[in-house]
């Protein structure tokens, strides 16, 4: 444990850090849009329950969106702390949606933000409506900007290597940004965050229906919760699967390893529910498969095969050698930067120059690689193939659980059942779920990218910064510490204002409004 | 598009901008945090204060934000050199920086007189540490930072992570931005706040606006006397592409005078240094704290300004090995990334500019105990 590496550890630190970011993240992006939405009804119905409804979720998102602030800062530095490699190498392109997210997104939302919480007395009714819009929009908006970021680590289009900068440079920002992995990406990260939004909603009234306080308020918010849920459930679900299918395109190693798939099937290629991948012996025990279902929905046709991660490595093998003469060129133009005939073979070759790169791991000097060194490379492409499997399988478990469980409750709010009370039970446990499906989405997307920080460019042993351990050991121990404390105090405010409930928001009465949305508080349907 | 030299230059422009962004505006939102503990004595006091810049400090950051990521995207190597070799120091300003928003937001949350002891420290805390730590990095990017890149630009820091960094000169640059920042911040609490505290603000700011002048001063004889600048003696191509490793540079005595040698005009940055405090220490006085708060505002633009003056075109100079400098010649992003991020900016802050302006004239007014008595729940 001591003498692990500073790239293991600052992999390790962020892992942790943006796991723990992305505890925040995505409730912030769904209960943003809820809030929206019951503040609109208020405005257009003029009832004060709406507005009160706005306030009280409003609270409970404040305390939320200030560890969303407080975590996000974290990420933006640690690219320069423990990756100096990496944003030096691709700084070019992946700097240019961080800056644009601060530029058109963060000022949005931050700037907005202010004006949601204290500007309720000093704007009009539509005044604040358009800010708490500008709010949610503000906040999709970064994460827009963030998945265009990430989409490029896993399909870095539009750059190429530049070897008089030693660095990746931009060719195209459309093609960046019109990433098609970035567009999925988004839809299914963002709807994520809804359902997160909305199963919140929906456990915490569930909550008071249990208890039997605060009807009027917590009937109003179950129902907006349970078609907002249900409808984010279902793009959660289908633009997984689109991410899936484009994976296939982009990331074929990625989806064999999901799959635990270690030979090409004959197409269409079965879906194994369950099973134990051993990859010591290179195979999946004991799958249980479905015929044809992985076939289709990874190519969505009958008659593409796919390949499994035995082909898959034998193709990085061939991409290495192709890889290892853009590394000879690139050695050959430091020295003369005029050097034609390198330059020549660089162009030729430079899609496969990240591939010599993971010669670096097995050999100091990837031109003496032999067949070996060659072969061992060509294995380092498979990530860990058991802690996917399983991530990927409990995350598509769940996603069709919150798609059932907004279902039942948008009939039972539909023919106004509020006394179902093993459903609101049901949907009061399940609070916790929508976050785990979340961290082993992050976990699946990011860890399956591994050996890469950018997928076919940049390996990720190669990509920190030269600081002792000792430093990472520092940081990563204070972040340990420093985040858990913040985490129960987190959960301490949440439980503790989502018990006061909306009927004991301590304010004192403003004018007729106040009195009738305090009537409608204890007022029976 | 735009002629890469010209586009380095210009965006040597806006990596400034948006950092004098951030030192305006988060700048007074963290002065008023330093100034805390000492204008505010009871509860609803400390809450007229926190509430003065509650609504707004968060906007405020993302000038420091949109600065991490202006730099990042352009201007890569100085991103990768400066957060790797700052590591621990930027550590403690994460950390600091993390306490920022749950303090506004979990103070108020729990009736208790330690638990509110405990934030009002944190938001103390997390003006203090950050306004130090990065005067302190513009003292040591004057005096150069130890590092080197290797032929495949992999830079290595060869300073210790946080003992070189405070040595003397630099805890001084580290003093003028903490004064700098009470001036600003003294500023922005007498327009905000009334009685009191006011009058506590205003003793703030006899007291920062002159410290502020004497500390610039005593900068700029250090500098001229004491600390060898870095000039390039041979350089590449000023539109070649990003290489710090093809030049050489000396370093010589008095070389970060030379640029207001050649270019006289730009001793406007000091002179509106001093003029800006004097400006804000006599506005205030003749009853004029709005205009005050543009004298000090232009305070804190004209020494922010002078630093990157004087390096120009160094951003970030190398003592171990002074030809790995990082300057706007060799270290930028691509001519294609400079020019998409420029028209980007030139179209966006405006609009950023402008609801910016919208949001603190709905806040405008001050804040007093009547609207922490009244709406007191719904404040932080």
């Amino acid at each position: 444990m001591a003498d692990l590496d500073p790239v293991t550890l600052s992999r390790i630190q962020f892992a942790l850090t943006a796991m723990y970011h992305f505890l925040f993240v995505p409730l912030t992006l769904g209960l943003s849009f809820l809030l929206a939405i019951m503040e609109s009804i208020w405005v257009m119905t003029g009832r004060a329950i709406w507005r009160d409804m706005t306030k009280f979720w409003g609270k409970l998102f404040g305390i939320n969106f200030a560890m969303g602030v407080a975590t996000g800062i974290t990420m933006e530095f640690q690219f320069g702390t423990n990756w100096a490699y990496f944003s030096h190498f691709v700084g070019d392109i992946f700097g240019a949606p961080l800056a644009l997210e601060g530029l058109t997104a963060f000022f949005l939302e931050s700037t907005f933000v202010g004006l949601f919480f204290f500007g309720w007395d000093r704007l009009s009714r539509l005044g604040h409506l358009t800010v708490t819009w500008l709010v949610a929009f503000g906040s999709n908006l970064s994460a827009v900007w963030i998945l265009i970021a990430n989409a490029w680590m896993q399909n870095p289009v539009g750059s190429a290597f530049n070897p008089d900068s030693m660095r990746m440079e931009l060719t195209s920002l459309a093609e960046a940004i019109f990433n098609p992995v970035a567009q999925a990406k988004f839809v299914h990260t963002v709807s994520a965050g809804y359902v997160t939004g909305a199963v919140f909603v929906l456990a915490i009234s569930s909550w008071y229906l249990l208890r039997g306080r605060d009807l009027a308020f917590a009937k109003r918010s179950f129902a907006v919760a349970s078609a907002f849920g249900m409808a984010s459930a279902l793009s959660v679900v289908v633009l997984g699967d689109e991410s899936g299918y484009l994976a296939t395109e982009h990331q074929k190693m990625k989806i064999a390893a999901m799959e635990g798939m270690w030979e090409t099937e004959p197409a269409p290629a079965g879906f194994s529910i369950v099973g134990w991948p051993d990859e010591e012996a290179q195979e999946t025990r004991f799958a249980v498969k479905v015929p044809f279902m992985l076939g289709l929905i990874a190519t969505r046709s009958i008659d593409e095969e796919l390949p499994g991660i035995k082909e898959l490595v034998a193709h990085a093998e061939t991409r290495i050698r192709s890889g290892l003469v853009a590394y000879d060129a690139v050695q050959r133009l430091r020295q003369d930067p005029g050097d034609a005939a390198a330059r020549e073979a660089f162009t030729r070759h430079r899609d496969d120059f990240g591939y010599a790169l993971l010669l670096r791991k097995v050999v100091a000097d990837p031109l003496r690689a032999d067949d070996a060194a060659i072969a061992e490379a060509a294995w380092l492409t498979v990530p860990g193939v058991w802690p996917l499997f399983w991530s990927f399988r409990v995350m598509v478990a769940l996603g069709f659980y919150f798609i059932l469980l907004f279902g039942v409750a948008l009939y039972f709010s539909t023919v106004r059942r509020f006394d179902r009370r093993w459903f609101q039970r049901l949907a009061l446990y399940s609070l916790p779920l929508p976050w785990v499906a979340a961290e082993l989405g992050w976990f699946v997307a990011e860890y399956g990218r591994q050996p890469w920080t950018i997928e076919g460019v940049l390996p990720t042993f190669l990509s920190g910064s030269n600081i002792a351990a000792g430093y990472v050991w520092f940081s990563l121990a204070g972040f340990a510490v420093f985040y858990t404390a913040l985490l129960v105090i987190d959960v301490f405010l949440m439980v503790k204002y989502a018990r006061k409930g909306p009927g004991r928001l301590a304010e004192p009465p403003a004018g007729e409004e106040r009195r009738a949305g305090a009537q409608a508080l204890v007022t029976p349907e | 598009m735009l002629d890469y030299e010209t586009l380095r230059v210009l965006w040597w422009l806006l990596l400034g901008l948006v950092l004098i962004g951030f030192a305006v505006m988060d700048g007074f939102d963290l002065g008023v945090a330093i100034l805390l503990p000492w204008v505010a004595r009871d509860d609803t006091e400390r809450r007229i204060v926190i509430n003065s810049i509650g609504p707004v400090w968060d906007g405020n950051q993302v000038w420091l934000i949109l600065g991490g990521g202006a730099a990042f995207a352009a201007w890569p190597p100085l991103y990768a050199t400066a957060f790797s070799g700052f590591y621990v120091a930027l550590f403690l300003v994460l950390a600091a920086l993390i306490l920022r928003p749950v303090g506004f937001d979990f103070r108020n949350k729990v009736d208790d007189v330690r638990w509110r002891r405990v934030w009002d420290t944190a938001l103390f805390t997390a003006g203090f540490v950050p306004t130090l730590v990065f005067g302190v990095a513009f003292g040591n990017l004057l005096q150069g930072v130890p590092f080197h890149f290797d032929d495949e630009l992999r830079v290595t820091y060869t300073g210790d992570f946080l003992l070189h960094l405070l040595n003397p000169f630099a805890l001084l640059t580290g003093l003028l931005s903490l004064a700098m920042l009470i001036m600003h911040g003294a500023v922005y609490l007498i327009i905000k706040t009334e009685g009191a505290i006011e009058a506590r603000a205003r003793r703030a700011l006899a007291f920062g606006a002159p410290l502020t002048a004497v500390l610039f001063s005593v900068c700029g004889l250090w500098i001229a006397f004491g600390i060898d600048g870095y000039v390039v003696v041979e350089g590449a191509a000023r539109d070649a592409a990003s290489n710090p490793l093809a030049k050489a540079v000396v370093r010589e005595p008095g070389a970060w005078l030379a640029n207001y040698r050649g270019q006289p005009w730009m001793l406007i940055a000091p002179a509106l240094g001093y003029v800006g405090a004097a400006g804000a220490y006599l506005l205030v006085r003749a009853g004029r704290p709005g205009l005050a708060f543009v004298g000090s505002a232009a305070s804190v633009f004209g020494i922010v300004s002078t630093a990157g003056l004087s390096m120009f075109p160094f951003l970030m100079p190398s003592s171990t090995d002074p030809r790995s400098s990082l300057t706007v010649w060799d270290s930028s992003s691509s001519q294609l990334t400079l020019f998409i991020m420029l028209i980007a900016s030139v179209v966006v802050l405006p609009i950023v500019a402008s609801y910016t302006v919208f949001v603190y004239r709905v806040l405008r007014g001050k804040i007093t105990s009547h609207d922490i008595a009244e709406r007191g729940p719904s404040l932080y």
